[in-house]
């Protein structure tokens, strides 16, 4: 890679030890994928992976405490993925026992965070780029991002440039203001080679065509025609919040960090087909197709008809829109079936923005009365807990199915089970 | 014994126990559960990759496309280094992906340990290499896969 002189002297240690290595890791990783240079980072904000302290993750806190002491801070604000614990999740006695040894750097590692350059205390999320939150890059922005969900949603709903950076590299950008040109940086790498071709009776459950895809394509970057026919060709909340929870799975399924919607998406709408490579591979997508991933997902609870004893919706993170049509499904649902509560208990997830700002709302209270719990945790996290681990959980987020023991259900079938206790 | 030439993303030598993943390995399903539980055979967690859910990868040779899933992939990996569950070495049959460079690089710049990663072997190493094979791994990028003939 060709350096600047300032860039050069930083990686000959001219401001240090740290930044040298934080230096010689961002040139290693450009290396690696033939960048010739360095590009600015023009996003105002960086969002980190990395939210979480646990105990076992020492060496994280250790190289992050290495940059502090050496002043090497990001020069932008940044947000971060979600806490992984929530007092209103609920949790028996073991269970938060455990969450307090496993997360018991927490209050430690936050503090790090915050001398790093975390926006504030409640940019916990996973979902930075809804409005309440507004950590919204602008169409070609150059951003130092993680988190596999935000860094596709940024790419290609927003029309930004990130590339699927690891958790760390992602702060190495923000802390150097610079990162390695190559891939979903470049024009070339946001091309399609793969066309998806969608071929539906109806649309598709959005985690389900994301985890297919995913499956398929890996990382290569996904042309979708079809999906505009059902979802719409304007891209409004409804539209957002779909491509949101495909896009969480193309990216956990498999590592997409870019698709286009033909009709759709911002590059798709601006340049079309001259998007898809001469030599791209065609994946068609049917209900059967869709059946065939649907029954490839392996159930390890260890009885596998055991009752759910809880019930994920929200990873990624909802949107006040999903939560409040959330709210009104399941009112209707419990309404149909003479329940005026949940059947199993469930725990919607939402940035601390958004569920403030639900909280205002007269859907909250209808939520509530339902003994459904308003959460900003992630999912994930509480699942990583050993003894949460062993517990039949259910959700409709095919990522947290991924990462974790939980059972996948469409939003249907849940519905089904909370309203009537099982399908 | 059948050779093989790819491109040393991290030069160095080592030779070990293949484990193969015909699937995208997924870093953080597969190191999660190990990482957590302080398991230093680093038992692989990932319930979606049949080829090796249940088996040890610490010391092993581990062989696959590419890694998948969540951008903590390459701090997974970071961390399984500096908490000795590290594999011996990576190698894949295709182009590097971000994370598994990331991680095959922090582990290089900022620990001690050193963890040969090798790509761009071709398809053809992973139709050839087994798991339980010996594989040898050099500086220049050369894995020499014996499978006993």
């Amino acid at each position: 890679m060709e350096l600047t002189r300032e860039q050069q002297d930083i990686l000959s240690g001219s401001k240090g030890e740290t930044l040298a290595k934080v230096m010689k890791t961002l040139v290693m990783y450009g290396d690696v994928f033939g960048a010739e240079r360095m590009v600015p980072v023009t996003g105002a904000m960086g969002h980190l992976v990395t939210s979480f302290g646990l105990s076992v993750m020492k060496p994280v806190q250790k190289l992050m405490q290495e940059l502090i002491d050496a002043g090497a801070v990001s020069s932008q604000p940044f947000t971060v993925d979600p806490r992984p614990m929530d007092k209103n999740v609920p949790a028996n006695l073991i269970q938060n026992l455990i969450f307090k040894v496993m997360y018991s750097k927490q209050a430690e590692y936050e503090k790090q965070l915050a001398e790093l350059g975390l926006l504030a205390g409640d940019a916990f999320t996973c979902t930075c780029y809804m409005d309440e939150i507004g950590n919204i890059p602008a169409k070609g922005d150059v951003l130092s991002w993680a988190e596999s969900s935000a860094v596709v949603y940024a790419n290609s709903v927003l029309g930004a440039r990130s590339n699927r950076n690891s958790g760390i590299i992602e702060l190495f950008g923000s802390i150097i203001g610079e990162v390695p040109y190559f891939g979903l940086l470049t024009d070339e790498g946001r091309r399609a080679s793969w066309i998806v071709e969608l071929k539906t009776s109806k649309l598709p459950p959005a985690q389900l065509l994301g985890s297919a895809i995913g499956l398929k394509v890996m990382e290569d970057v996904p042309y979708i025609r079809g999906l505009d026919s059902l979802l719409g060709n304007e891209l409004n909340g409804t539209a957002k919040d779909y491509l949101k929870d495909m896009g969480a799975a193309t990216a956990s399924n498999g590592a997409v960090g870019l698709f286009h919607v033909a009709g759709l998406t911002p590059e798709a709408v601006e340049s079309g087909e001259t998007l898809i490579r001469p030599d791209a591979k065609v994946y068609v997508i049917d209900d059967a197709e869709l059946a065939r991933v649907k029954k490839s997902y392996p159930l390890i609870w260890p009885d596998p008809d055991a009752r759910p004893k809880l019930c994920f919706i929200g990873c990624p993170h909802l949107s006040g829109n999903q939560l409040h049509d959330w709210t009104a499904k399941l009112s209707d649902a419990l309404a149909a079936s003479g329940r005026k509560t949940v059947a199993v208990p469930t725990v919607f997830t939402a940035a601390p923005a958004v569920k403030d700002a639900f909280e205002k709302t007269e859907d909250y209270n209808k939520l509530t009365a339902m003994k459904v719990i308003l959460s900003d945790i992630c999912p994930l996290m509480y699942m990583n807990n050993p003894k949460c681990r062993m517990m039949p959980v259910i959700t409709n987020s095919n990522k947290l199915r991924t990462y974790t023991s939980s059972r996948y259900y469409d939003d249907e079938e849940i519905l089904r089970y909370l309203s009537e206790g099982g399908i | 014994m059948r050779t093989f030439h790819g491109r040393p993303v991290v030069p160095g030598s080592a030779k070990a126990e293949a484990l193969v993943s015909h699937a995208g390995f997924n870093t953080l399903a597969s190191f999660q559960k190990s990482l957590m539980s302080g398991d230093k055979k680093a038992t692989c967690s990932d319930q979606n990759n049949a080829d090796l859910y249940g088996k040890p990868m610490f010391g092993k040779a581990l062989c696959m496309p590419q890694t998948i899933g969540s951008t903590t992939g390459g701090m997974v990996m970071y961390c399984a280094s500096q908490l000795g569950q590290q594999a011996a070495c990576l190698l894949f049959s295709g182009p590097i992906d971000s994370l598994a460079a990331a991680g095959a690089i922090l582990s290089d710049v900022w620990t001690d340990v050193h963890m040969p990663t090798v790509d761009n072997l071709g398809p053809g190493f992973l139709d050839f290499v087994k798991t339980g094979m010996t594989v040898t791994v050099e500086e220049d990028g050369t894995v020499m896969v014996d499978d006993g003939k």
